[in-house]
């Protein structure tokens, strides 16, 4: 008996359903005028010197090769930028992965009022940072409540001015803004999860801890992936609380983010080629960790 | 590896090939812009203003007074739109060819900058342009050139001056009327009888943020009074670095490590919250803190006291955009809100000081029924600006940044931040 080998037709680049194409087309235009038109122009803007000028005004844009890099990376303002935000990393993104991943736990547990609970969690992330920022400025503050309850513990300088702690202050208010939003994301996972496995393993004299470890956390491997990855991106993103929290950088630029800098350069000081540098520099480094991240729960 | 390898490449591509694209601009850089009609054109225009009330008071009367007479060159005025600083919303408007014919809140600080985006209508171009300006203004306004010319009209100044809470400083066994606290020791001495006492829990307040602009109004005042009006920078180099920069330096930083001045930017409004005593202020304060506190005011300190000092003059200014199409007509409705008239409607809607070589007898009878705003006044004789450099903002925010690093939060000393400050700005202003 022989056996005939069945080619496969060549797809089309249009697609099995050309109509399919035609609606997605909107779509990919918007994707080619507002994400990669802009991103080529960055990177065109990161290579030359570079301002924005009026209408109709023309003024010398050479290239510059990587000059406007190298100033950036000579920079100790841009340095201390990103180191900020790694300090901002490595709290946030293991406080955010455990403690969303715990909590959705319990509330996925069917524990008694889980909807207020679920409620709880989740009205800080729909809050605006603005409004949120005053409370916690005022908690945190030199004669803020938290002070008074800590008392002669209470750090000097206080949180949001001590250069050792603001930014950590910040990498806090961040995570439990954020965290239920990451909560609702495992909630989703766990329901993914077979009952089975659980009784399986409740059959096989497995403790709650270790149905845990061994069925939940590697259910919901794939959020997790996921969680890291939007929590690196959220961190390296990060504006907003800085600037309203630590007043536009911070003690002695403590909490000043690349993103801050960005701001500063290109906004403000009208110098968009060297702030389009500092984002090239942070969207390689934001590939280069949610790559890791990516893989480094893959291979766990 | 391979995922990884991959990535790289494309960022990579996309690098090369954006750079490829480089045409490297036409490079005419005439930094011009409008039609070449514009500059005679008349027409209906468009004005924004400062979005303070007594302002918009002012801009309303004299757009009316305006329209009234001139039915084909209507001007219609708004508020500048929001935006975290006017500059940012103007550059916006600039880069977008939306900015309106005249905007009436102009700093300093913002000009160079959009004059190299070409967004500025060279106003010494008018024919009557440069003399009308100095006419008004007299031979200081030549500071407000940039390259030479004047793309600016310096219109109003806001000289700051210590305002201090008189109920506090009687609280504290200062004198209200004479506190004497000209000198940094006499400041000093002062400030801590108004914290020990606990008249109030701090004795002035600047804002402690890092905004480029907030030296205006903590070190540049006292600097320009120490130096006799000497800016920050002067034929391209910085000038801090000096004795009495040093000494103004160590006045603040002794506010701070002595917790006479908070390190934390305020959460309210702490003059009117009784948290501070004294503050920087111009002539707006009096009317905004008319209801809630009974004001004082004195000259800023200097290290052996003055009769007579120079301050910051906070002037914020009028200027044309090469947007407008119709220029003559701005030009002319620039000119006609600026008359003295219309100067003095501005001074009785806000308490703002006309740039005007005439000012204190011009208005004499004004500030004779206001004496508050007399002491303003005579202020005005002795101002200066911020410098009109390139890379100014990058200048002020690189002195911001060493500033609060030694005087606010003690990282290093003062005279690191001077030196360090010196550094980096000769290396902007020398490019």
């Amino acid at each position: 008996m022989t056996t005939t080998q069945l080619r496969t037709p060549r797809r089309p680049w249009w697609g099995v359903q050309p109509i399919g194409t035609v609606f997605a087309l909107p779509y990919l235009v918007f994707v080619a005028v507002v994400f990669v038109y802009p991103l080529c122009f960055a990177v065109y803007i990161a290579f030359h010197d570079y301002i924005f000028t009026a209408p109709g005004v023309s003024v010398p844009t050479p290239f510059v090769g990587f000059d406007n890099f190298a100033d950036v990376l000579t920079d100790p303002k841009v340095l201390q930028s990103f180191r900020n935000t790694g300090v901002f990393l490595v709290i946030f993104v293991p406080l955010t992965v455990v403690l969303s991943l715990i909590l959705a736990t319990a509330l996925n547990a069917g524990i008694r009022f889980v909807s207020a609970f679920r409620v709880a969690f989740y009205v800080p992330y729909l809050t605006a940072s603005v409004s949120l920022v005053g409370v916690w400025m005022l908690l945190f503050a030199q004669n803020g409540l938290i002070n008074t309850i800590l008392g002669p513990l209470a750090p000097s300088p206080s949180w949001l001015i001590n250069s050792g702690l603001a930014m950590p202050t910040i990498a806090l208010y961040v995570t439990w803004k954020q965290l239920g939003f990451y909560i609702l994301l495992y909630l989703a996972a766990l329901q993914n999860i077979p009952k089975e496995l659980y009784e399986s393993a409740a059959t096989d004299g497995a403790n709650l801890r270790q149905r845990f470890l061994n069925v939940t956390v590697p259910g919901v491997r794939a959020t997790t992936t996921l969680v890291l990855i939007l929590a690196i991106i959220l961190g390296a993103n990060l504006f907003t609380e800085p600037y309203l929290l630590t007043n536009g950088g911070g003690p002695d630029g403590a909490s000043a983010t690349p993103v801050l800098l960005i701001y500063q350069k290109g906004i403000q000081q009208q110098n968009p080629d060297t702030a389009s540098a500092i984002g090239m520099l942070l969207v390689i480094v934001v590939g280069l960790l949610s790559m890791a991240a990516s893989r480094l729960n893959r291979e766990k | 590896m391979k995922t990884t390898t991959r990535t790289l490449a494309v960022i990579g591509a996309v690098a090369l090939f954006a750079a490829g694209c480089s045409g490297g601009g036409d490079g005419d850089g005439d930094g011009g812009g409008g039609g070449d009609g514009a500059a005679g054109a008349t027409g209906p225009i468009d004005i924004w203003t400062s979005n303070n009330e007594a302002e918009l008071a002012w801009a309303t009367a004299v757009v009316d007074a305006w329209n009234a007479e001139h039915p084909d060159e209507q001007v219609t005025a708004q508020e500048i739109p929001a935006g975290a600083s006017s500059e940012e919303a103007i550059t916006a408007a600039i880069t977008a060819g939306t900015a309106p014919c005249l905007v009436y809140n102009i700093a300093n600080a913002a000009v160079s900058g959009w004059v190299r985006q070409g967004g500025l209508v060279n106003l010494s171009e008018f024919e009557d342009g440069a003399s009308y300006i100095e006419d008004r203004g007299g031979e200081n306004v030549a500071s407000y050139q940039t390259d030479g010319s004047y793309y600016q009209l310096p219109w109003k100044s806001n000289p700051v001056m210590v305002m201090y809470n008189k109920t506090v400083f009687a609280a504290a066994g200062l004198d209200p009327e004479n506190p004497g606290m000209a000198t940094f020791d006499e400041f000093l001495d002062g400030s801590r009888q108004i914290v020990s006492s606990g008249a109030a829990a701090s004795a002035i307040w600047p804002s402690p943020t890092s905004e480029f602009y907030q030296p205006w109004f903590d070190f540049y005042p006292l600097y320009l009074a120490e130096t006799g009006g000497t800016m920050l920078v002067e034929d391209g180099a910085s000038t801090f670095n000096t004795d009495e920069g040093r000494a103004v330096g160590e006045f603040w930083a002794t506010m701070y490590s002595e917790g006479l001045s908070p390190q934390e930017a305020s959460t309210d409004d702490a003059m009117s919250a009784g948290t501070t005593a004294m503050q920087l202020a111009g002539p707006w304060a009096i009317a905004s803190y008319a209801d809630s506190v009974d004001v004082g005011f004195m000259p800023v300190p200097t290290s052996g006291g003055a009769d007579e000092v120079f301050t910051f003059a906070d002037s914020k200014n009028i200027s044309m955009f090469t947007s407008c199409e119709n220029q003559g007509t701005a030009w002319e409705f620039l000119k006609f809100t600026t008359s003295e008239e219309n100067d003095g409607l501005l001074l009785e809607n806000t308490g703002q000081m006309p740039i005007r070589t005439d000012l204190a007898t011009t208005f004499s009878d004004y500030f004779a029924a206001n004496p508050m705003y007399e002491a303003f006044a005579s202020q005005t004789e002795r101002v200066a600006d911020v410098p009109s450099i390139d890379n100014s903002v990058e200048v002020w925010q690189v002195f911001r940044d060493e500033y609060s690093s030694a005087v606010i939060f003690g990282s290093q000393s003062v005279d690191d931040f001077l030196t360090n400050a010196e550094t980096e700005i000769n290396g902007l202003v020398g490019d």
